[in-house]
């Protein structure tokens, strides 16, 4: 499973269980040399469903196959697989589209918003870990989710682990102003890039959407050009509602990419197909574990072969 | 909730009606479109497929064909079939006695566990129960801490032991069991008869984490294990309830986030594929947010028949019965005032977000969008309205009639609003006013029925500077457009 290959090379000890699973994957619906046919076609469907692309974007490629099928253009799974995959491909953010944005000069503000238990807060450290790491960033956390119980807490322990400054409030404090607070602490400590965690809010939650435009108007104020990048953590379980939310969030903070986090589970993520195609959102990286480390940036093409192949089996 | 599922299977109905009689193939069709909803409703797709084949089947066998209002005998046909899937309804917390009865939380990361677990502590202390709360979740930072002020904030004990908190990457092996049985220890100490267990997420392909939990289920042989699951989940969801009913053998089943716009699919796809009762649903982040599942009410929403089994409930609870009688009284003679108008006003807002309110009251779902309102904009004018009442005096609350164009100017300057907005406001009163003279004297179905008619016109009358919303669902043109369309689908 290329999908994973690179993270289980990383962290062979911790998931080899997860391993085991995903190596055991038989490609039963592209065999080679399998022919074309209707129950083909049925078993396409349904496996695309599952993997949560939605029934307009799996009609459309499904008859897409059917089509050629039909004209006698193409004949087996093979042909099929190629079919799909140029589809998918079409669909999917060019290298440029995934390139995390800089400021041209001085502090990058990168704004962090998502629904409750998405996966911010493990999203953050995992970014604040690649970027100090393997990006040689000056990286600092603000800690503007004031709402949930101890959520400055989990922060505070990331910002330790790995290594990075934070800037915090009281809980119950006015997250625009730890924003304010954070930005000035910034530019004064000439950090490159300024990582802002924000309270997991439901999209449908007006007033708290409204608490996070603010918030982003704050931090442009202080910053010229900021924020440079507003990721949204979308978890990788969630079904067509992460449409609702990719829109709800772009309305409020005009969202410029995705953080897809918990993608090492059985779930495929398939809504990001809909929300590429609806609202041109990339992908830019995705979470893949608990630890900072598990962070990869977006590859089309393996999220692509990930679709193709079985979920893995859950622990029995 | 389940608004875009009740939608599409409102569509499809009233596409049947009027065509008298319908074909075999009329059923398919139609229930090709109700595949279509629940697999976009994120229900299973293998769900969907068992629920259609069984559906399209006593459809076509049955009456349907023959009954001159086809789509109603759908309609009922799916609506029993969804309440049979997602029934039998079991919202029971079992004790044993002696105590303390033990009940272990699991489930994904991020799926709502910690704020469940304070959500159920709040609700059990409401039943009369003392329950307490055990932090197990070793793995997540500051998950200890998060549980222990939840517990502050519901005012039940936490029982924490920070030194077995997990190493930063490692599983802390025996830590969370040890935690738990001190825990039970504890209660057992302290006479609390309920312990809350809160386990770490983890996901369901993860041995190691789902060994501790199997080990936490060995050692201390909890009572009732419910698996807390997100709404918004998509397929994955059988994938996971699949996996945790397989290793700890649930009780039930507990859906958050479900005040979200998500369709809620997974709550079907969960109960399908564990067989376990759905006991509660998360509706709000506020802690008193944790409602008893209804398989009946859940069913009525996702045909658009609206949920009014809920709301008659919460308003039971909390609506304060001697003024709503009170009011009926006034209501009945017509003898209400602004002042009463207020009140109940009040009350309503106690029952929480307009939206929510709306979406549970049949046919308000499309009405609402037809008037273009979100949540907040119902609030927004409720404010308004609270605003004008308060910049009034007290002769003027009691008598609108004294209301004239320089009063009307003065309370507009101290409520912060244009003028037309007063004399809007007044004569919305008036108007509900008399309605509530002409149904005067009904049960708690006719208010609800008034109260749908109030926010008809009451609250939507009072727009913008636009002038009143009242039009777009009470004009002639609205209704001549559906006319229309009526006419085009016939022919």
């Amino acid at each position: 499973m290329r999908f994973f290959s690179k993270t289980l090379d990383k962290l062979k000890g911790a998931l080899r269980k997860t391993a085991e699973v995903l190596n055991t994957d038989v490609r039963t619906l592209f065999i080679p040399g399998r022919q074309i046919n209707d129950q083909f076609l049925a078993e396409m469907e349904e496996k695309f469903l599952q993997a949560d692309m939605g029934v307009q974007n799996v009609e459309r490629i499904v008859s897409a196959v059917r089509d050629r099928w039909r004209l006698g253009k193409i004949k087996n799974a093979e042909e099929a697989e190629r079919v799909v995959k140029s589809e998918l491909m079409e669909i999917l953010p060019t290298d440029a589209d995934r390139e995390l944005r800089f400021a041209p000069s001085g502090t990058t503000v990168v704004l962090v918003a998502g629904i409750n238990g998405a996966g911010k807060t493990t999203s953050i450290a995992k970014l604040a870990w690649i970027l100090k790491n393997q990006m040689g960033k000056k990286v600092m956390l603000c800690a503007s989710d004031t709402f949930r119980a101890a959520a400055v807490d989990q922060l505070t322990i990331w910002a330790e682990r790995i290594g990075v400054e934070i800037v915090k409030h009281r809980m119950g404090a006015d997250p625009a102003a730890v924003a304010y607070d954070a930005c000035e602490a910034a530019v004064a400590r000439n950090i490159d890039v300024l990582i802002v965690d924000t309270a997991g809010r439901l999209h449908t939650q007006e007033h708290l959407m409204r608490e996070l435009t603010k918030i982003r108007d704050v931090v442009a104020r202080k910053i010229p050009g900021a924020p440079h990048e507003v990721l949204l953590v979308l978890d990788a379980t969630t079904g067509q509602n992460a449409i609702r939310q990719a829109q709800m969030f772009s309305q409020a903070i005009n969202v410029t990419g995705l953080f897809v986090a918990k993608l090492d589970g059985s779930a495929r993520g398939g809504f990001i197909l809909s929300i590429r195609e609806q609202l041109k959102l990339p992908v830019k990286f995705i979470g893949l574990g608990e630890t900072p480390q598990d962070i990869e940036t977006f590859d089309p093409q393996r999220f692509v072969d990930a679709l193709f192949q079985d979920a893995p089996a859950p622990a029995a | 909730m389940l608004d875009a599922l009740s939608e599409r299977l409102s569509g499809v109905f009233r596409s049947l009606s009027g065509r008298g009689r319908i074909s075999e193939e009329n059923v398919r069709d139609a229930m090709r479109e109700v595949r279509t909803a629940l697999l976009e409703a994120d229900v299973n797709y293998q769900v969907v497929k068992q629920f259609i084949d069984t559906v399209t089947e006593k459809a076509i066998g049955q009456e349907v064909i023959k009954s001159l209002k086809p789509d109603q005998v759908m309609i009922k046909i799916v609506h029993d079939e969804l309440v049979n899937l997602m029934g039998p309804v079991d919202t029971r917390i079992y004790t044993v006695q002696p105590g303390p009865t033990v009940i272990m939380m699991c489930g994904l990361q991020g799926s709502g566990k910690t704020t469940t677990c304070g959500k159920l502590a709040k609700y059990l202390l409401g039943k009369g129960h003392h329950p307490m709360l055990a932090a197990a979740d070793l793995q997540r930072p500051a998950a200890v801490e998060q549980l222990r002020v939840i517990g502050e904030q519901v005012g039940v004990p936490v029982y924490t032991d920070p030194a077995k908190v997990a190493p930063h990457g490692q599983v802390a092996k025996g830590a969370a069991v040890a935690v738990c049985r001190a825990a039970v220890n504890e209660a057992r100490k302290l006479g609390r008869d309920i312990v809350i267990l809160d386990t770490a997420g983890r996901l369901a392909i993860d041995q190691e984490l789902m060994d501790e939990l199997k080990e936490i289920n060995a050692q201390l042989n909890p009572h009732q294990v419910f698996l807390v699951l997100d709404a918004m989940t998509g397929q994955d969801a059988v994938n996971s309830a699949k996996a945790f009913n397989e290793q700890l053998e649930l009780d039930g089943l507990i859906l958050t986030k479900f005040d979200s716009d998500t369709r809620g699919g997974a709550l079907l796809s969960a109960k399908m594929v564990t067989g376990k009762p759905v006991k509660f649903l998360g509706v709000g982040e506020k802690l008193d947010r944790l409602e008893e599942f209804r398989p009946e009410g859940m069913a009525q929403r996702i045909l658009g028949m609206g949920d009014i089994v809920g709301l008659v409930t919460e308003a039971m609870e909390k609506f304060d019965a001697e003024q709503t009688q009170k009011l009926a009284e006034k209501m009945q003679k017509g003898t209400l005032t602004l002042e009463d108008f207020i009140a109940q006003m009040k009350q309503v807002r106690k029952l929480g977000p307009m939206g929510k309110i709306m979406g549970m009251i049949p046919g308000m779902n499309e009405l609402s969008k037809q008037m273009n309102m979100g949540e907040g904009d119902v609030e927004k004018q409720m404010s308004r309205m609270e605003a004008i009442y308060n910049s009034m005096n007290k002769q003027e609350r009691k008598n609108t009639d004294l209301i004239d164009g320089s009063r009307r100017r003065r309370i507009a300057r101290g409520a912060g609003v244009e003028v037309n907005e007063v004399g809007q406001f007044i004569k919305q009163f008036e108007l509900s006013r008399d309605m509530m003279r002409a149904v005067g004297g009904m049960g708690m179905m006719g208010r609800l029925r008034l109260m749908r008619g109030l926010m008809s016109g009451g609250i939507g009358a009072l727009g913008g500077p636009g002038g009143p919303l009242l039009r777009t669902k009470r004009s002639g043109r609205m209704e001549k457009k559906d006319r229309n369309k009526k006419k085009k689908k016939r022919r």
